[in-house]
């Protein structure tokens, strides 16, 4: 207890200081504002700007947010139909790879050619970048489900669906949530770059603009947010993950109790 | 003759003093067996002995020359062979044999689990899908779900299996919860309806695993070694559990076991099994009446029975050659 509360101090500290040692760089080096802005710049357009970014800030989560969760839905759709027979997985598996390796960014152009400019190219982007971890995960988990555990239920004639939903799913779950993780922070870099390229509202968009008129401490307060919102997003999905699939870490539990 | 001359009455002697019971009882059993097996007619001795209870009008279980084989080809291992067993509706019937002689195997095919190579398997008349039998099955291993807890585990039978299944989101936090307490405190467990699995001994986890076999008051229950992992006086404890609910609730039980003791205490009949690939190569009745009591298992007759059930498997282990002076 007392190590993980060190541990925790310690790493508070460590930021603190990074920012600390930040600003003293700056200015002991005399590097310009427009170069790199000092953080107490930064936090003090942030909150002078708030008025501001605020709307942007509010775009931008809300547009990843509504990607992500639609992304997820159809990942964990897709990724249970490729999971739920060997030779699904086995054939599909390749496609995916293929799938989730190719930089999403990149079709950030085609959906603004398809879209038009605006808040769809930026959903789309972090749909298309959320899918393709949470499926591969998902199916991975299934696929990899212990015989003995998919056994349980088949002398109670359950159905596929019953085994699927009292087995497979909970048993994926640890896979649903690493890439839960992964897929969240994809999906804010997806959402700002469509936002940068093709779009009046958001992070990116402001950031875009921000550093187009040479105002580069909004530029770092842009960064800020995106790095806040990030954090906060999976921190989130962390606590649901320790609530969810705590059985799957009991090994740390066994040595602290 | 001399003295020395004589391996077989040598180890006779030595089990019997080893074991330390009657010897008489024992020879007398065997000669009344020899008796029966001669008064037979000649093929019944190469073919097993089949149970033929006038009562059982429908068996619940029949295995038509099953042979079952894992895996194709040069590396497939044949498990059963030409394997017939009918159980009545109601029966109690334990099976034993060595380890590795397809126990196991026959209960996968009760329960759904795997398909017959060749031969037909039959549950309540029906090949596949039986639906008016409720199967409850406890595996060799206790394979309880790691995400849920020791009562969610338990319940998980009422979630899937009609008619429990329609009062689930009703019934779930009421009624079901209280039955799964109930068992598990029946077992010993009262107390650890909370902890995960992997918080409990393998006994513990045994005993759970058996519990969620019950719940849902299965008519054909199927289990594997269920007490294989309990200390003697807590195996004991449930035998006297399985043996009041069967005769309570009169389902058809199929118990595999590595312990004579205990499949003469609780079945009607004993079916012993060859070495792989396994067949049945004995079919015992077991007539002592119920409910038997722990201090039977050390009357004459029922030490008798064990006594003929083990020399039957160490003769099936050695390849069916009297080979027991060779251990001693
Ligand atoms: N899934 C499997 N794949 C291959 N061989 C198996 C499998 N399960 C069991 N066997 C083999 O089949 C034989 C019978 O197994 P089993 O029915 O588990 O025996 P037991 O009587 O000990 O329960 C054993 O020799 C075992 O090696
Ligand atoms: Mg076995």
């Amino acid at each position: 207890m007392m190590a993980k509360l060190r541990q925790k101090a310690a790493s508070i500290a460590l930021i603190f200081g990074f920012f600390v040692f930040w600003e003293l760089a700056c200015l002991v080096l005399g590097v310009s504002d427009i170069i790199l802005p000092r953080p107490s710049q930064v936090f003090y357009t942030l909150f002078e700007r708030w008025p501001a970014i605020m709307p942007h800030a509010a775009q931008t989560l809300y547009t990843t947010l509504v990607g992500f969760a639609v992304g997820v839905a159809i990942g964990v759709f897709l990724g249970a139909l490729v999971g739920s027979s060997k030779i699904a997985y086995d054939t599909a598996y390749p496609l995916l790879v293929g799938f989730s390796s190719t930089p999403k960014i990149a079709v950030v152009p085609i959906f603004v050619l398809w879209f038009g400019a605006g808040t769809v190219p930026a959903i789309l982007t972090s749909i298309a970048i959320s899918i393709f971890p949470v499926v591969v995960n998902v199916a991975t988990g299934l696929a990899t489900t212990e015989p003995e555990l998919e056994v349980v239920l088949r002398p109670l004639n359950a159905k596929k669906l019953d085994i699927l939903w009292n087995v497979g799913l909970p048993r994926a779950m640890p896979y649903f949530f690493a890439s839960l993780k992964v897929a969240v922070t994809l999906a804010f870099v997806g959402t700002v770059l469509a936002e940068t390229v093709a779009s009046n509202r958001g992070i990116g968009n402001m950031m875009m603009i921000a550093s187009s008129t040479f105002n580069v401490p909004l530029v770092f307060a842009g960064l800020f947010i995106l790095a806040t919102l990030g954090i906060c997003l999976y921190v989130g999905f962390s606590l649901a993950e320790k609530h969810f699939t705590g059985w799957a870490n009991r090994k740390s539990e066994i040595v602290t109790v | 003759m001399s003295k020395a001359g004589s391996p077989a009455w040598h180890s006779a002697c030595f089990l019997c003093v080893q074991e330390d019971i009657g010897c008489l009882v024992m020879l007398r059993e065997w000669a009344l067996r020899r008796e029966r097996e001669q008064a037979t007619p000649v093929g019944a001795c190469t073919t097993p002995q089949r149970h033929s209870d006038p009562s059982v009008r429908d068996p619940m279980i029949q295995f038509e020359s099953v042979t079952l084989a894992y895996g194709r080809g040069e590396s497939a291992v044949q498990a059963l062979d030409k394997t017939s067993i009918k159980i009545g509706e109601g029966d109690f019937v334990a099976l034993v044999g060595p380890s590795g002689c397809g126990k196991s195997t026959i209960l996968k095919l009760i329960g759904g689990l795997i398909s017959a190579t060749t031969g037909y398997v039959f549950v309540a008349g029906r090949e596949i899908g039986a639906e008016d039998v409720r199967i409850g099955m406890a595996f060799q291993n206790p394979t309880l779900l790691p995400w849920l807890t020791v009562r969610q585990n338990v319940m998980l039978p009422l979630k899937i299996v009609q008619p429990f299944r329609a009062d689930w989101t009703r019934k779930r936090k009421t009624d079901y919860r209280d039955r799964a307490e109930a068992l598990l405190a029946q077992v010993g467990l009262s107390g650890f309806g909370d902890k995960h699995p992997w918080q409990l001994s393998g006994g513990m986890q045994q005993r759970a695993s058996l519990c969620r076999a019950l719940i849902h008051d299965p008519t054909l229950l199927l289990l594997d070694e269920p007490f294989g992992a309990l200390d003697q006086f807590t195996r004991e404890e449930l035998w006297a559990v399985l043996q009041e609910l069967w005769l309570t609730r009169k389902p058809t039980v199929i118990l595999v076991t590595h312990d004579l003791r205990e499949s003469a205490f609780l079945a009607n009949r004993i079916v012993v099994m060859s070495a792989r690939p396994g067949r049945v190569i004995e079919d015992e009745t077991v007539p002592f009446e119920r409910p038997r009591t722990i201090a039977m298992t050390y009357d004459a007759g029922f030490v008798a029975l064990n006594q003929r059930l083990r020399s039957l498997i160490v003769e099936v282990r050695a390849g069916n050659e009297v080979s027991l002076g060779a251990a001693a």
